[in-house]
């Protein structure tokens, strides 16, 4: 989908909390590559995730650097970084339409929304549900909305937070397919936070353990 | 700027020099002892009163159905302003008020109203009645909304399943820890009781009234000099209800002394069943006490001919509504004028201080306590103060001022009541829209204000309710001549008829009723198609 794949550089990061390190990095996840961090809780999974997304919260102190390609990232607003974000709940707007949502995650001058939108939906099975509320939405549902406004949103890098944890056996399975097959399709360095070895396994890349 | 004029200082009216004889006139003038004594007593009975009843019913609470049905009537009992339930208690248990009309002849025997000082007498134990009807209410929300972190089935559980009884139960574990949680609201509920005006001046004694209906009587007096006695008797206030804040301070140190032993003997009997009984009980009686006095001003207001011991008029007329409505026009768009504008102005700078917040992590404030002092600070001190102020730098009396006057107590009930719901919202709404590249304004108005939209019109709805209410700045502020539905009311009070001022008391109630149905209805029109919406507020 992005003309320009490129790697997401970690270069040299060091997070401290109060003098005291928690966490080193220093690692490139090339285009398609999905790397995948392991780690009991508390072993910075999420301070990781802050950092690179651009929320981490001011009583941190992180040195080092993040590039996306030659694009140095960790001095940009959250919004301006480009990375996608997959939680373990899908975070529907409540209060948006499926259609809304979709919406949501386009850039702001995208040509053709609708159409954009309804294609999205067909491609992962739910053509015609623009109109619902996404509560309606089975959990399964709902996390494929989720990986399609992320889609949309044309990220150039993603970060995967444990997002297949809250789903039952069989759906995990499916979604793990869908959401590797897409963005691997999409070319698109990512980084999984994990506590499930199986989730590893079928990203088929490099793993990291923390703590 | 009260301190000046106590002491003596006031260029205006020709005080140039400093001395003490606002204080000696003050000492001197008759039945000043029993107006302290009345403030400070009032004030610490209120505030033990209400907590006591607070604290009762929720140690016997269960969430059974009758529980929550309790606590459901007791709720919009808060919006009724101050004034209206003084009014509504004064017109139920007056010598010709309902309760004696429903109770005469057949058990009283008499046929015409006895001549009793009910309203009005002189312990003030009328008004202790009143700021009870109205603290308890608050106090009762207070808590409810700082319990649910506490997690109080969690230490009942523990503590029965080691053979106390639910009632012992919570208050051992839980009230010890609720306790420093709502001790602001118990401080706001002793300063305003100690300092109150509305509700005096139409529950209180008036010979002598308690101390801050004297000091507004010296303030209003035609004899500008008086403005000397009232400048010292504001700072006399300020001291009745520090010292009532300090006697309570004492008495927690006291209490908690006693009770640590009493908190670990591992006595598990005594009491639960009282408790279970008399917490029902104590705030059922307030509830329905509360709604017979609405109940009252509704029968007074359109009731025509009513013979003394009659339980209800011999006939109903409008005749009171259509006859003063043409004048009350004016003070309902100065009601709703001010209201409006105050509750926009702050909600505008408790969103832009919490958003900040938010956006930027910021641990709670440090000076949030700054915040909550127009609560603690009795409003006659500092009205007076903010008067004298502005006189001096020549700004008249006016509406804008009114509405900064207002602002003073509408800020911190609004930032009280979504602070809460701020702080709650999932941080990842917003990270999911940032990470979807949109700008931070957008995901601050296209998704935190929307999600926040219940929240956020219920604490503007009490506002708006707080500032209806407010009588004591309007009319300070405002110079008297800045009429609210308010001020009308309380002005109408010793005129006498009952009649009229029931339809202003009502009127003042239907205002924030209103408010908060929209608060309510809003959300579930817009959201009428959002199924998460509708259960999330």
């Amino acid at each position: 989908m992005t003309p320009n794949r490129q790697a997401l550089r970690i270069k040299q990061m060091t997070i401290t909390l109060a003098g005291e390190t928690l966490l080193t990095m220093h690692r490139d996840i090339a285009p398609g590559e999905v790397l995948t961090v392991m780690g009991p809780s508390g072993s910075g999974k999420s301070t990781l995730l802050a950092y690179l997304a651009g929320f981490l919260s001011p009583a941190f102190q992180a040195q080092g650097a993040l590039y996306l390609g030659d694009k140095r990232l960790d001095a940009l607003p959250a919004e301006q970084r480009g990375i996608g974000l997959l939680f373990q709940d899908p975070m529907l707007f409540p209060h948006l339409s499926v259609a809304g949502n979709l919406r949501f995650g386009l850039p702001h001058h995208a040509n053709n929304k609708r159409q954009q939108v309804a294609k999205a939906l067909e491609q992962v099975g739910l053509a015609g549900f623009e109109n619902r509320d996404p509560a309606t939405l089975s959990g399964g549902q709902q996390a494929r909305v989720a990986l399609m406004r992320l889609l949309l949103s044309q990220p150039r890098a993603v970060l995967l937070d444990e997002p297949f944890s809250k789903l039952d056996t069989t759906l995990r399975q499916e979604m793990r397919a869908l959401v590797f097959g897409q963005l691997r399709e999409a070319g698109l360095p990512t980084l999984l936070v994990t506590h499930d070895e199986a989730d590893a396994n079928a990203a088929g890349g490099p793993i990291i353990a923390l703590g | 700027m009260v301190l000046l004029p106590a002491f003596g200082y006031l260029p205006v009216l020709g005080g140039n020099t400093f001395h003490l004889e606002a204080w000696q006139t003050l000492w001197a003038h008759a039945g000043l002892q029993r107006s302290v004594l009345l403030s400070y007593f009032s004030g610490l009975i209120t505030a033990l009163e209400a907590l006591f009843i607070v604290v009762l019913f929720l140690a016997a609470s269960q969430g059974t159905l009758l529980d929550r049905a309790i606590r459901r009537m007791v709720s919009p009992l808060l919006a009724i302003p101050h004034a209206a339930v003084a009014f509504g208690l004064a017109f139920l248990i007056a010598p010709s008020g309902l309760l004696v009309r429903w109770a005469s002849p057949g058990l009283t025997g008499w046929e015409r109203p006895p001549d009793l000082l009910i309203v009005n007498d002189p312990l003030g134990l009328a008004l202790m009645a009143g700021l009870i009807l109205k603290e308890v209410p608050f106090l009762l929300l207070m808590s409810l909304a700082a319990l649910p972190q506490l997690r109080p089935e969690q230490r009942v559980t523990v503590a029965r399943s080691l053979g106390y009884a639910p009632g012992i139960a919570w208050m051992k574990c839980v009230f010890p820890a609720l306790y420093p949680l709502i001790r602001l609201p118990v401080y706001a509920v002793i300063a305003y009781a100690t300092s109150v005006v509305d509700m005096a001046l139409i529950l209180g004694p008036t010979l002598p009234p308690t101390l801050s209906v004297s000091v507004l009587t010296w303030f209003n007096d035609p004899d500008l000099n008086r403005r000397f006695m009232a400048s010292a008797g504001a700072v006399l206030q300020f001291g009745v209800t520090l010292a009532a804040l300090l006697t309570w301070w004492l008495g927690e140190q006291g209490v908690k002394r006693l009770c640590q032993r009493w908190l670990a003997n591992g006595s598990r009997a005594s009491g639960a069943t009282a408790i279970a009984f008399g917490g029902r009980a104590l705030l059922l009686a307030i509830t329905l006490l509360a709604i017979s006095a609405l109940a009252g001003l509704v029968l007074f207001s359109v009731a025509g001919f009513w013979r003394f011991p009659d339980a209800l008029p011999g006939t109903f007329t409008l005749d009171h509504w259509l006859r003063i409505l043409p004048s009350v026009a004016k003070p309902l768009i100065n009601t709703l004028s001010v209201g409006l504008a105050a509750t926009l102005i702050a909600a505008v700078l408790v969103v832009a201080t919490l958003e900040h917040a938010a956006r930027y992590q910021l641990p709670a404030w440090r000076a949030q306590w700054l915040l909550y002092l127009p609560l603690i600070v009795p409003q006659v001190a500092f009205l007076f103060g903010l008067v004298v102020a502005a006189e001096s730098v020549a700004i008249r009396p006016q509406q804008a001022l009114v509405v900064a006057g207002h602002l003073l107590f509408v800020v911190p009930y609004l930032y009280l009541s979504l602070s809460e719901a701020y702080r709650r919202l999932d941080p990842r709404w917003a990270q999911v829209a940032l990470s979807l590249g949109v700008p931070s304004w957008r995901a601050f108005w296209q998704v935190r204000l929307p999600l926040l939209l219940a929240p956020l019109l219920t604490a503007c709805a009490v506002s708006l309710a707080v500032s209806i209410g407010q009588y004591l700045p309007t009319l300070l502020l405002g110079g008297g001549r800045i009429s609210t539905i308010t001020t009308e009311a309380v002005a109408m009070a010793s005129g006498g008829n009952r009649r009229l001022v029931a339809v202003l008391a009502l009127l003042q109630t239907l205002l924030p009723f209103i408010g908060f149905s929209l608060a309510l209805m809003i959300p579930r029109l817009v959201w009428a198609k959002r199924r998460q919406m509708r259960g999330a507020a």
